[in-house]
C-alpha cells in the first residue's frame, strides 16, 4: 500500500502560479503542499520578456526590494521588419526606473524559486523533483488528491489547484483541456547572449540596472509568429514564437528563424561578439479566453498556462503576472471553500468570479478576438512590409519630383503589398474594436 | 521576412550540437517519450521532424521515426503537431530530471 498523505490542499507545480496559490493558502492557516517535477522551481520555465510589478504589490509589499531582477525595464519597443527594412515606435520614461516599478527583466530559475520562496516562508510545504502523475478520485469522479512518481505515494486534500503548466496533463486528464490541440498553441524558442555589461547599455542606449523589452513582428517569414529582445543584466535574450500548426506545415527548423533575427541587419549590431549562454524552447497557451478551459470542477481549481491564461494580444504580451493573479486568486477561493466545507465545483466557483472582476478575466475577455487578428495572414504577412514601405515612401526624398500625398502613398503601398484600401480600413476598425 | 543569405550570418557557425551542449539535461534512465514506429511508418507529413526545437525525430530508411529522448526540452510540440493517433506516448521525465533551465 503506498504512503498516503493528508493536507488541506494540494498545489502541483511550483511556477508563479503555483506558488501564489500555496502562498495565499499557507496565509490563510492551511496546510498545503506544493509538488514541483524540476530540481528547483523555474527549471523547467521559460519566459519572453517581462514580468511586470504590479500584481505583487498586494501579496509581497515592497516586493522590488527583494526580489531577483535582471534590469527594470524604461525602454518598450514595438519593430516592424522586413528582410531589408525596420520601423521601430520606442518609448523610454524614467517613471519606469523607479519604485514601484513598472516591469522588469529576471531568469525563472531565481525569480520563480524565490516566489516559491515566499510560500513556504509562509508555511506551505515545497515537494521537488517529484510528479503528480494523474488525479486520485472518490467514488463519485471528485478529485480528492494527486499520485506521485515517489514511490506511488498520494498527496490528498479535498481541493487540488492545477498549476502544473501548459501541457497541463491534470487538466487534460479531467476532460477539461483538448488532448492536443495545436491552434491554440506558440512556440517560444529563445537563446540567451552573453554581452558584456558595458556594450548593453551602449547599444541599448540604458544606464546600469535599465532594460530594454522589444517586441517584432514581420521576422518569421512564412509561419505566424513573432520575435522578440530584451536585456539582462550581462546578457540578452532573443527568439521567436511560432504559430504552432503553420510551424508543422512549413517544415521550417526553429532555430534557423531565431538565426535570420539575430543577422536582420537591425538587430545584428546589437549583439556582435556575443556568445550564447543557453538555448530554450517552451510552448506557450496563446489562444485566449475562447480557449480557457472550465477553471473549476469538483476538488480542482487549474490556474496559470495550465488554464490558458497568456495574453498574447500583439502591443500586450503577458503571462507571469497572469499567473501570479490567477494562481493568488485560486488559493483565496479554495480556502473560502474549505472554510464551508464545500470543495465541489459550485462550492469553488468563487475563483471566477474573482477572476472576472480583476484584470485576469476581464483583459482576456476584452482582448479575446485580439490573438486571431494578430496572427491573421494579413498583419503577419502584408502590414510588416506595407508599414515598411510607406514610412520609406514619406522619408524618402525624391527632389526634383514633388513629394505625393499621405493617401496617395499609402495607396501605392497596400496596392504593392496586394491589399485593398478597403481591407486596410476594415482591418484598423477591427483593431479598434478590439483595443480600442 | 525572406531568409538572408547564409554567407551573411555570422551565427551560422554554431552545430546543432554545440547549441545544445549549452543546455542542463540531467538524462533519467527511463525514455519518457516513445513512438510507435509501425504508426509513423504511415505518416506522410512527420511533422515532428521539422518542428521539434530540440530535432530529436529522426526517419529511418524504413519510412519509420527513431526518437531520442536524452536531450528534450519537454515543450510538447512533437505530439501536438502529431496527427496520427497512437503514435506518440507523451509523459514528463520522472521527477528531478530532464531539462533543467538556468536562463529562462
Amino acid at each position: 500500500m503506498p504512503e498516503s498523505l493528508e493536507f488541506d490542499a494540494v498545489v502541483v507545480g511550483a511556477g508563479p502560479a503555483g506558488s501564489s496559490a500555496a502562498l495565499a493558502l499557507a496565509r490563510a492557516g492551511r496546510s498545503v503542499v506544493l509538488v514541483e517535477r524540476g530540481p528547483f522551481p523555474g527549471s523547467k520555465n521559460v519566459y519572453g520578456g517581462v514580468v511586470y510589478g504590479r500584481v505583487l504589490d498586494d501579496i509581497v509589499p515592497r516586493w522590488w526590494e527583494e526580489v531577483p531582477v535582471e534590469r527594470w525595464v524604461v525602454r518598450r519597443s514595438t519593430m516592424m521588419m522586413t528582410g531589408s527594412q525596420s520601423l521601430s515606435i520606442d518609448y523610454r520614461t524614467d517613471a519606469w526606473g523607479a519604485a514601484p516599478y513598472n516591469g522588469m527583466t529576471t531568469k525563472r530559475s531565481l525569480f520563480d524559486a524565490w516566489l516559491a520562496g515566499k510560500a513556504t516562508e509562509a508555511g506551505a510545504r515545497l515537494v521537488t523533483s517529484t510528479v503528480a502523475t494523474g488525479a486520485v478520485r472518490d467514488g463519485s469522479g471528485r478529485v480528492v488528491g494527486v499520485r506521485t512518481d515517489r514511490d506511488g505515494a498520494e498527496l490528498r486534500a479535498p481541493v487540488v489547484i492545477a498549476c502544473d503548466g501548459v501541457n497541463s496533463f491534470l487538466a487534460k486528464e479531467a476532460g477539461l483541456l483538448p488532448r492536443a490541440e495545436a491552434s491554440h498553441h506558440t512556440l517560444g524558442v529563445k537563446e540567451v547572449l552573453d554581452l558584456p555589461p558595458g556594450a548593453i547599455n551602449e547599444r541599448f542606449a540604458v544606464q546600469d540596472h535599465e532594460g530594454v523589452d522589444i517586441e517584432i513582428l514581420g521576422c518569421t517569414r512564412d509561419v505566424p509568429g513573432g520575435g522578440f529582445l530584451y536585456t539582462n543584466a550581462t546578457s540578452v535574450s532573443i527568439g521567436v514564437v511560432l504559430s504552432l500548426p503553420a510551424l508543422a506545415a512549413t517544415g521550417v527548423r526553429p532555430e534557423e528563424l531565431v538565426a535570420d533575427l539575430k543577422a536582420h541587419p537591425s538587430v545584428a549590431p546589437l549583439l556582435r561578439g556575443s556568445t550564447l549562454r543557453e538555448y530554450a524552447a517552451h510552448l506557450i497557451p496563446e489562444g485566449g479566453y475562447d480557449t480557457m478551459p472550465p477553471l473549476a470542477a469538483d476538488g480542482l481549481l487549474i490556474a496559470g498556462d495550465a488554464g490558458a491564461m497568456t495574453l498574447a494580444a500583439g502591443i500586450w504580451l503577458e503571462g507571469v503576472n497572469f499567473a501570479i493573479g490567477s494562481g493568488y486568486a485560486a488559493g483565496r477561493a479554495a480556502d473560502r471553500a474549505l472554510a464551508a466545507h464545500d470543495c465541489s465545483a459550485e462550492g469553488l466557483a468563487s475563483y471566477r468570479a474573482d477572476l472576472e472582476g480583476q484584470f485576469v478575466l476581464a483583459d482576456h475577455k476584452r482582448l479575446r478576438k485580439a490573438p486571431a487578428l494578430v496572427l491573421s495572414e494579413r498583419v503577419q504577412q502584408r502590414y510588416p512590409g506595407l508599414i515598411c514601405d510607406l514610412v520609406e515612401g514619406m522619408f524618402t526624398v525624391t527632389n526634383p519630383t514633388p513629394k505625393a500625398g499621405g493617401l496617395r502613398m499609402t495607396r501605392r503601398a497596400a496596392a504593392q503589398h496586394g491589399v485593398s484600401l478597403r481591407q486596410l480600413a476594415g482591418d484598423t476598425l477591427r483593431g479598434l474594436r478590439i483595443f480600442g | 521576412m525572406s531568409a538572408p543569405p547564409a554567407g551573411r550570418r555570422p551565427w551560422d557557425g554554431i552545430s546543432f550540437a554545440e547549441r545544445m551542449a549549452t543546455v542542463d539535461f540531467r538524462v533519467g534512465a527511463r525514455a519518457h517519450i516513445s513512438v510507435d514506429a509501425d504508426v509513423c511508418r504511415s505518416c506522410t507529413t512527420k511533422a515532428c521532424v521539422s518542428a521539434c526545437p530540440a530535432n530529436l525525430f529522426a526517419p529511418t530508411s524504413d519510412g519509420g521515426i527513431l526518437f531520442n529522448y536524452e536531450e528534450c526540452f519537454e515543450c510538447g510540440t512533437c505530439y501536438m503537431v502529431c496527427n496520427s493517433e497512437g503514435a506518440l506516448t507523451w509523459t514528463y521525465p520522472d521527477g528531478g530530471h530532464g531539462v533543467v533551465f538556468h536562463h529562462g
